[in-house]
């Protein structure tokens, strides 16, 4: 499984008073099974990026190779790269319309022709992925789960057509914190359940830190960085002067390296700024 | 007495069967009780579903008592003849920013709310560059409001209840879809805000911003389960965990160092490290 991008244009409305460059050049591939987180400022194309890799958008020019195989080209039957490519976009709960969590997860796959039996694998299978009971769900209507429970029905969905390939649009938005902290579970069960390539969009450094192998850092329609969180995360000035910030546990650490010069910490998680301290404790003891 | 007086305060949603025939409801609220002094800043937590954004609604009168009583500097939401009284004196902003925003310029928004409360033109234009200043968004005046980005949007929501002059503002989750900047950004005004003399009421998930708070109530199931001052809530992590909170990362910090629990800032963290 892989993605390859190569040297990405869109420009939306050309030749339009409103003509702006959404992508600017964008390049990257993932060979790798791996969580790969994508930030920028609201503006940035990470959206637009998001929409080409499934081929709900055409670009201005530049390709995709998902596998190997061109998505970009004239007169595609994109049908199947839609099986292979899943994506969740922002607030996926608002696109639940069915009379039952069944019913709607089922959707995807019925549409793909599957048959009875495949449609009611995939749907157990599914809901069970994104950690709901199927005998207790899969009857209700969608509109009687609380938040967190309806949008892991949306995520289901998606995953009912078992893409090879997942991606999310900021999928952590606007849970309360014990949702928050089972869709982060989630993204990694899947990720390793699945082995496959999961492409997440999100503002939340701290979610970001967590999750991601590798993030890619979006600029005015171009990619300007791509590396690991714990050199993404040194560049902290860089960041800053595109509107980004560190994660808070970042911030923490730089705030008591202010406080105490010779302290030094490049944390993503919080074990691991407790573990700097404790050391430093213990060597200016 | 208190600024705000609710007294167990019940609310059901009512729901029908297929047949239309009325079924049991859906109690959202269950006898609530609580008071919030003038110009106090009171922060409410807790899982979706809890009860908090309804209760918001309760506030002015959006929603009405099933049974209880909600008190707004002593006129209750339930009497017809002072809902407007209370509706300019308590201003709401909702999470969705694209979902309160009613004129396509700027301006003209901030000025929706003290044109239905008859105010004169002069006083609006006085009262409408005062807010867009207040909330740093002066120079986007003339400008459309479906081109601002969210945290902007959100702004000009805060400028529309801050022109209406209101005592109290209720804010339901402002910043659950703002990127960091923007919450940044939200948060200083709701401080500054407070800080001028108008109580605040915040709804919010992020218990970074609840720290701020003089006050926290929790909610679980139409209740009130808690209500502590943020130092008093979190030092005990057991019914954080319970109401299905989490801590502060700083206050975790804390607690993974062994640290005093009167720690409340990184700045005093640090200082004991």
């Amino acid at each position: 499984m892989s993605i390859e991008v190569k040297d990405l244009k869109y420009i939306y409305s050309p030749d339009m008073p409103g003509e702006t460059t959404a992508l600017d050049g964008v390049s990257f591939d993932v060979t790798e099974p791996s969580v790969i987180g994508i930030i920028g400022q609201t503006g940035s194309g990470k959206s637009t990026l998001l929409q080409h890799l499934n081929g709900l958008i055409k670009p201005t020019s530049g390709e995709i190779y998902i596998d190997g195989e061109c998505i970009t080209g004239e007169k595609k039957n994109l049908t199947d790269v839609r099986r292979k490519i899943g994506l969740v976009f922002q607030y996926p709960e608002y696109q639940l319309f069915e009379e039952t969590v069944a019913k709607d997860v089922a959707f995807g796959p019925k549409n793909l022709g599957a048959d009875e039996e495949d449609i009611d694998r995939r749907v157990r299978h599914a809901l069970e992925l994104v950690g709901l009971d199927y005998d207790e769900v899969a009857e209700m209507s969608p509109f009687e789960l609380s938040g967190g429970m309806k949008r892991r029905a949306a995520i289901a969905g998606v995953l009912a057509m078992e893409p090879s390939i997942l991606m999310l649009d900021e999928p952590m938005a606007g849970l309360d914190p014990q949702a928050h902290r089972d869709m982060l579970g989630l993204i990694k069960r899947v990720q390793q359940e699945m082995n496959s390539i999961i492409l997440f969009v999100s503002h939340n450094m701290g979610d970001v830190a967590e999750l991601s192998d590798r993030l890619l850092v979006m600029n005015k329609g171009r990619i300007v960085m791509d590396d690991g969180p714990h050199e993404i995360f040194k560049r902290r000035d860089e960041l800053s002067d595109m509107g980004l910030s560190v994660p808070p546990i970042a911030e923490i650490a730089q705030k008591i390296s202010d406080k105490h010069k010779d302290f030094e910490s490049n944390p993503l998680t919080i074990g691991e700024l407790a573990d700097d301290i404790k050391e430093y404790r213990k060597t200016n003891r | 007495m208190a600024y705000i007086n609710v007294e167990d305060l019940v609310l059901d949603f009512s729901k029908y069967d297929d047949d239309g025939k009325p079924m049991e409801p859906n109690r959202a609220l269950d006898g609530v009780s609580f008071s919030v002094e003038k110009g106090s800043f009171v922060a409410v937590v807790g899982m979706n579903g809890s009860g908090k954004s309804t209760l918001a609604k309760c506030l002015n009168g959006l929603l009405l008592p099933t049974s209880g009583s909600v008190e707004i500097n002593g006129m209750k939401t339930s009497d017809e003849s002072h809902i407007w009284d209370i509706r300019s004196n308590i201003g709401m902003v909702f999470q969705n920013p694209d979902n309160q925003l009613v004129s396509s310029i700027v301006e003209d928004d901030v000025a929706f709310g003290p044109e239905n409360l008859g105010v004169d033109p002069e006083e609006i234009r006085k009262r409408v560059d005062e807010a867009l200043k207040r909330v740093d968004m002066y120079d986007c005046k003339d400008k459309a409001a479906h081109m601002l980005s969210g945290g902007q949007k959100q702004r000009i929501a805060i400028a529309g209840a801050v022109a209406m002059r209101p005592s109290c503002i209720v804010f339901d989750e402002p910043t659950a879809m703002l990127d960091p900047a923007g919450r940044a950004k939200v948060m200083g005004i709701i401080k500054d805000l407070n800080k001028e003399g108008i109580t605040v009421v915040l709804i919010t998930h992020f218990m970074e911003e609840a720290m701020e708070a003089d006050r926290i109530i929790v909610m679980q199931n139409g209740r009130i389960i808690g209500d502590r001052t943020p130092a008093e809530l979190f030092a005990d992590t057991e019914f954080v965990h319970e109401a299905g909170l989490e801590l502060p990362t700083v206050i975790e910090l804390r607690d993974m160092l062994g640290m005093d629990k009167k720690i409340m800032s990184v700045e005093e963290l640090a200082e004991n490290i």
